[in-house]
């Protein structure tokens, strides 16, 4: 289970890869969502999947899960969930200011 | 040693910015109660540091879980001196920004966005657990993100939104680095990663999990994988320029630090030497990029790449002498870019361009200002007595102890290059002829100085007082260098 979560995790990391290195700002945008959700599996598969029951005392079981793993994703959802909406209105205004979604068009400064 | 005043410099701002959310039309009422709940702050890290002196490390253990299990704060001397350093710079650039920002930078969430960095800031230095040090980044980087958008200029936007990206993508690297730190050995707490490092004496598979963790704060920190820290430094506001300048880097700096003396300093041979070579790189690059450019502003930016580069030459070198030396080194340079660019700002302000064509003869007009300027080239190229210099002699001393004449020669030819950029800038802009007549000059806001004094007064201070801040300092390198003292104050003594 954890090798199939480990591959997921690549192929996710792939295309994250191949929409960060494009020019568009949405496709960036896109990009560093399917990367932030492949690093979520990531943590999720080195707790360990499926070694026992939830982890509540008076649960009679031989062994529980990891529940910190789940506690760490949480707070990163949170954090991506934030950074995500932060980065889309600074692409729209930035789309509304410079009149351009194209990363290429925005390099260098206005006075060189 | 249970205290929760430690949670202080984190909480107060928090609080008191959002409070101030509710306050947003009234600037200066702003402006106000952040000065003061800053100084605060300021006055509570005086007293951490000195009760740190008395009694060992802090801890404070968040809901009574002991640790490895719950969250904490810890507080060593290394830390409380970067809080209170920070707190202070924090204090001075809001009293900057009281007098000199504009109305609608002030009405726009500018206070409680920094009291929010300040928070992240404070909490970066001060936890004692990996991933809660993530969540304080995070904290840092979006009021950092905000606040280089503030002010909405064309050129800031743009500028944000690579800084946005390459941060999203290094926090993703710290994510990763965390997973596969946890899946290998199964925590979190920074004294308890040290302690099973120790024990299983660093696996290479350890080893090349704090290579990516230093990936991550060498993107943080602007060492060698500086290329976003130029443009973003240089685009917003120049309150926002100088906080950037003083407090982000050095938190990368401080996790640095951190993670390779207290977890992963087991195989010095691969990792400090790898930082050594990039710190090298830093200061090569930032040399350059120093004298190539007309832009005072990019120059300014430049010099904080330098500063890191040598700051890590002393955690390259790993000496007690190298990391009192960097300590210091890490203080003074909080202080003095703060200043430099408060006073780069200055004259931008007075003369309506940032590049050095356009300024000439400021001295004749300006002579505090000048000579301001010129307190801080000295201080920052480390001439003595003032604060530069304590750091550069400790770190050059540790080099030629240990051998590594290339990192000295570095080091050494850094300075006179931070010397040239900053003298060019003297030169050009306050030196020559005088462009604008006494009459016709624009008037210094009133009072637009004094955060400027305040902070060469308080570069002069460390200067003269290096006596006076030498057992604190000695104290943060020991703690250091021993991780053991740090791995007892918090799981207990092992027996």
């Amino acid at each position: 289970m954890e090798s199939l979560i480990i591959i997921l995790v690549g192929v996710l990391t792939t295309v994250a890869i191949y929409l960060v290195l494009s020019k568009n700002v949405v496709r960036v945008i896109l990009g560093t969502a399917i990367l932030s959700h492949a690093v979520h599996l990531l943590i999720l598969s080195m707790g360990g999947l499926k070694l026992g029951t939830v982890p509540l005392l008076g649960e009679e079981a031989g062994s529980y899960v990891d529940a910190l793993p789940q506690a760490l994703i949480l707070t990163a959802i949170v954090i991506s969930f934030a950074v995500t909406a932060f980065i889309l209105v600074l692409a729209y205004r930035a789309y509304q200011e410079l009149e351009t979604d194209n990363l290429g068009a925005m390099r260098g400064s206005d006075d060189e | 040693m249970m205290n929760n005043i430690l949670v202080i410099p984190m909480l107060l701002p928090i609080i008191v910015g959002v409070l101030l959310i509710f306050l947003r039309t009234y600037g200066r009422l702003q402006a106000w109660v952040s000065i003061a709940s800053m100084a605060v702050t300021t006055g509570i890290s005086f007293y951490l540091l000195y009760k740190i002196q008395t009694d060992g490390i802090l801890r404070l253990d968040f809901g009574g879980w002991e640790p490895p299990f719950g969250i904490l704060f810890v507080a060593d001397s290394f830390a409380v001196l970067l809080v209170l350093t920070s707190s202070i710079v924090t204090t001075i650039c809001l009293s900057y920004a009281l007098i000199s920002t504009s109305k609608e930078l002030q009405t726009m969430y500018f206070y409680p966005t920094v009291l929010f960095l300040a928070a992240g800031v404070n909490g970066s230095f001060l936890t004692g657990d990996l991933f809660n040090l993530f969540v304080c980044f995070e904290v840092m980087l979006l009021s950092s993100y905000v606040l280089l958008t503030l002010g909405n200029s064309k050129r800031q936007l743009r500028e944000a939104i690579k800084y946005v990206s390459i941060n999203i993508v290094s926090s993703w690297f710290f994510l990763v680095a965390l997973a596969y730190l946890y899946g290998s050995i199964g925590t979190l707490n920074m004294a308890h990663v040290a302690e099973r490092v120790a024990e299983s004496g660093q696996t290479p598979l350890l080893t090349t999990i704090s290579i990516v963790f230093l990936v991550v704060f060498s993107l943080k920190a602007g060492l060698l994988l500086y290329f976003w820290l130029p443009g973003s430094y240089s685009s917003p506001p120049i309150v926002t320029s100088a906080l950037f300048g003083a407090l982000l880097t050095k938190v990368g700096i401080y996790a640095l630090f951190r993670m390779f003396s207290l977890i992963f300093h087991h195989q010095p041979e691969i990792t400090h030497t790898i930082i050594g070579i990039m710190a090298a790189l830093t200061l090569i690059g930032g040399s350059l990029g120093a004298i190539a450019f007309n832009d005072i502003r990019t120059i300014a930016a430049y010099n904080v790449v330098i500063a890191v580069g040598f700051i890590l030459v002393g955690l390259a070198i790993a000496t007690p002498a190298a990391m009192e030396g960097a300590i210091y080194y890490l203080i003074h340079d909080m202080v003095a870019k703060a200043l430099l660019f408060l006073l780069v700002g200055t004259m931008i302000t007075l003369s309506g361009t940032s590049k050095m064509a356009g300024m000439s003869g400021l001295m004749k007009n300006y002579p505090l200002l000048g000579w301001s300027f010129f307190i801080t080239m000295l201080s920052l190229a480390g001439i003595p007595p003032l604060s530069g210099f304590i750091g550069k002699v400790l770190i050059s001393a540790a080099a030629i102890d240990s051998g590594s004449y290339g990192l000295l020669a570095l080091a050494l030819l850094s300075s006179i290059f931070v010397l040239y950029s900053l003298l060019r800038i003297f030169k050009n802009c306050f030196w020559g002829e005088t462009i604008v007549s006494k009459e016709e000059q624009p008037p210094l806001r009133k009072g637009v100085l004094w955060p400027c004094l305040a902070l060469v007064l308080l570069t002069i201070g460390i200067g003269l007082g290096t006596e006076g801040m030498a057992p604190y300092v000695t104290d943060a390198a020991e703690t250091l260098l021993n991780p053991e003292i740090y791995i007892d104050a918090v799981l207990g003594k092992i027996q």
